[in-house]
């Protein structure tokens, strides 16, 4: 919350009817590693585009995951793909063809 | 007419099919180089120097086979007996059917069904010139050179190893076609010249005489007949060949010649799909030689080799899979004996397969900073191996440079990494932007810890300082004396990083800088036949068990001589390696940093700097 204020906060429910899962689908289809991952974070601690953005990986495909694709279609393009996220991931997820997916996906549907 | 028989009609067809796909490949491919490289073409053609050379790399590569040579004689043979053997028997078969027709001018197929139209009986007149006979003899001798080879050849696909190829190309249908019509042609020959020579009881050499008197004698049925008949089975293979070529690998044989011509007229693989890479994709002949020394094979991977990528490009059905599914080292380019680049087509598939989705670098700014006379870049890789950057600044502060640490707090991309994904658009950005931070140090060289970030530099940033891997720059450093070393005493074997070895020639400085203060090994492969760690960036398709089998046949290959230490010039080689742990895997800076004597370190800097433990600092990197 940068700014200051009062909001009304969006609603946190996940809709697993409504939301889109044709996303998730495909990555997991298309890099089935990553479904190891365990949340621990270490990609967006790591991640050279994080140092000047918000950009998070691990959120965004954790939304992803459940639906909400959101967040990956305003943020996915930030990606340098240095790299470094897969080198460091405990599970050894193939974190840059994920993303590769991510952007593949995204541009289809 | 008395030189013609309806059974030349096969071959004809053929033959003028074949000529008339070549002339429009070729022309093809001619038309659709870069205008620079069609410049370049026209004038080589004009340039009787430049096609002299050619003719002679054609004669040793396509004729002679001389790679292959060197890499298994009895693999060059082979090549040698159906290129070399088949070309002479063409050219003095030519020249020896003048001496019966009289003439300058032949029809195509005379001279290949000589012996069909000519029988000694009525030419007795030339018997007295030895000269038939001598052909005969030569041709026959020819005949047997190339039956020679297709024994090899039939051993080959049985007993592979004796070839030294462990593995060998699956093939298409049409290559199995042309591979069968291809060897019927010469046994067909065979019996042909024979049995003519068995009924007329004269006209055959040295082997096809005997034979033919032997045939004849024992074949029940009549000897003209069965001759004739193999005549058409001649012609029917050699046409079939003929259609059946320009489909099939063995389209190899006329491509590489204007290959070779390409390459000697300085024309060079572009970014996107030229006519030079077409050409390069018609070029390959499927030999197999680059299935052994693709580190894939290690992790069960065994339909993304080189061989198989350029069959799926050729045949216009290549996946993104299939395109990203390769480490880009380079190894198969090393070896391939037509030397087709194919790491670089494999990129051009990338870049045209990759999705088309623009990135959004906005949030990285230009920033304004201090100049140094030494712009050091460490790399993002280089942040996962802080010790890696700790050494280059002690090494640096030992030796009173006065540097810069362009990625100190916020690393930005090279733009290698992108690349690699086919996304040279988006990279554009990030190199942009470094230029212009590179620009503002007003530096005069640029040092990076990063092969990957080295070879970008070198390839694609158009840099107006020199641009150093630090493996360079220490070496200078040492040779200048502003850094003394100890020796350490200690067996070290060096792993060449693919985009410094095979990518950038660089593979001396860092032996000699290693030579300095340890005993240097040799190992197994090495050099330009450098395997890679397995952690490539290049590689999308391999999960982590694959990879991790990929670095541990590495590994075993660098540790076949006991080294106390592996070194390298790469963090993601160490990186990679280190994970694994066998023996301590250290960078070149680190090695240097820790051969100097700690007094000097304590007297450069204010604080100390402390050499970390070895066991401790791989330990703690690997997590």
């Amino acid at each position: 919350m940068k700014d200051f204020g009062y909001q009304a906060h969006r609603d946190n429910t996940i809709d697993f009817e409504k939301n889109d899962f044709r996303i998730a689908r495909f990555l997991l289809e298309r890099e089935p590693s990553l479904n190891l991952c365990i949340g621990c974070g270490s990609c967006t601690g790591t991640c050279s585009t994080g140092h000047f953005t918000e950009f998070n990986i691990r959120k965004i495909h954790t939304l992803i995951k459940r639906g909400e694709t959101e967040m990956a279609r305003k943020q996915i393009r930030q990606c340098m793909f240095c790299g470094k996220c897969q080198l460091i991931c405990p599970r050894g997820i193939n974190l840059r063809n994920v993303i590769l997916g991510i952007n593949r996906a995204l541009e289809k549907i | 007419m008395i030189n013609f028989n309806l059974f030349v009609l096969p071959f004809s067809l053929g033959l003028l099919y074949l000529i008339l796909k070549i002339g429009k490949d070729w022309y093809k491919w001619i038309t659709t180089l870069s205008p620079i490289d069609k410049v370049k073409f026209t004038s080589g053609i004009r340039n009787p120097i430049q096609i002299l050379i050619s003719l002679k790399e054609v004669f040793f590569e396509v004729l002679i086979h001389r790679k292959m040579w060197k890499r298994n004689p009895l693999l060059g043979y082979m090549h040698m007996s159906f290129a070399l053997g088949w070309f002479l028997l063409i050219i003095l078969g030519n020249i020896e059917s003048r001496f019966y027709s009289g003439t300058h001018l032949n029809a195509p197929y005379y001279p290949i069904f000589l012996k069909f139209f000519i029988h000694d009986k009525l030419v007795i007149f030339f018997e007295v010139y030895a000269v038939p006979r001598f052909f005969r003899f030569i041709m026959d001798l020819l005949l047997l050179y190339i039956l020679s080879g297709l024994l090899l050849a039939f051993l080959k696909r049985k007993k592979s190893r004796w070839f030294g190829m462990k593995r060998v190309t699956r093939y298409q249908l049409t290559d199995h076609v042309a591979l069968t019509t291809l060897w019927l042609i010469f046994p067909m020959r065979l019996l042909a010249e024979s049995f003519t020579a068995g009924y007329y009881g004269s006209g055959g050499g040295f082997m096809t005489q005997p034979l033919g008197n032997f045939l004849a004698w024992i074949v029940p049925l009549p000897t003209d007949l069965v001759a004739y008949t193999m005549w058409w089975g001649y012609s029917l293979v050699l046409g079939i060949f003929f259609v059946t070529l320009p489909y099939s690998r063995y389209m190899h044989i006329p491509t590489e010649v204007l290959l070779i011509f390409f390459r000697n007229f300085g024309i060079k693989p572009k970014k996107w799909y030229s006519g030079y890479s077409d050409t390069e994709v018609h070029s390959c002949s499927r030999c197999g030689v680059c299935l052994d020394v693709c580190q894939m094979n290690l992790a069960g991977i065994h339909d993304s080799q080189a061989v198989y990528f350029i069959r799926d490009v050729r045949d216009k059905y290549v996946s993104e899979q299939i395109s990203r599914k390769c480490l880009v080292c380079g190894r198969c380019q090393e070896v391939c004996p037509v030397g087709i680049h194919s790491d670089s087509l494999r990129l051009i598939k990338r870049r045209e397969l990759s999705s088309g989705q623009d990135a959004d670098y906005s949030f990285v700014s230009v920033s304004t900073g201090r100049t140094a006379e030494v712009v050091y870049f460490s790399g993002c890789m280089s942040h996962l191996t802080p010790s890696i950057i700790r050494s280059m600044k002690g090494i640096m502060e030992v030796a009173g440079v006065s540097y810069l640490h362009l990625d100190e707090n916020r690393s930005i991309c090279c733009g290698r990494p992108l690349m690699l994904a086919g996304k040279d658009r988006q990279a554009h950005d990030l190199v942009e932007f470094n230029k212009k931070l590179i620009r503002n140090a007003r530096a005069g060289i640029l040092v990076t810890s990063c092969p990957i970030c080295y070879r970008v530099f070198k390839e694609e940033y158009n840099l107006p300082i020199r641009i150093q891997h630090h493996a360079q720059f220490l070496l200078e450093l040492v040779r200048s004396g502003k850094i003394p070393l100890q020796s350490m005493h200690r067996r070290i074997i060096y792993h060449d990083p693919c985009d410094l070895g095979r990518g950038s020639h660089v593979y001396e400085a860092p032996r000699e800088l290693l030579g300095k203060f340890s005993d240097l090994l040799i190992s197994k492969e090495e050099k330009n036949n450098a395997l890679c760690c397995g952690g490539s960036l290049g590689m999308f398709e391999a999960d982590q068990q694959q990879r991790d089998l990929m670095t541990n046949g590495a590994l075993d290959s660098l540790l076949t001589f006991g080294p106390e230490i592996l070194a390298t010039g790469c963090p993601l080689c160490k990186k990679t390696f280190g994970k694994m742990n066998r023996v301590p895997v250290k960078d070149l800076a680190e090695l240097v940093f820790e051969s100097i004597p700690d007094g000097r370190i304590r007297s450069a800097s204010g604080s100390v700097f402390v050499p970390f433990h070895p066991e401790l600092s791989s330990e703690a990197e690997s997590i």
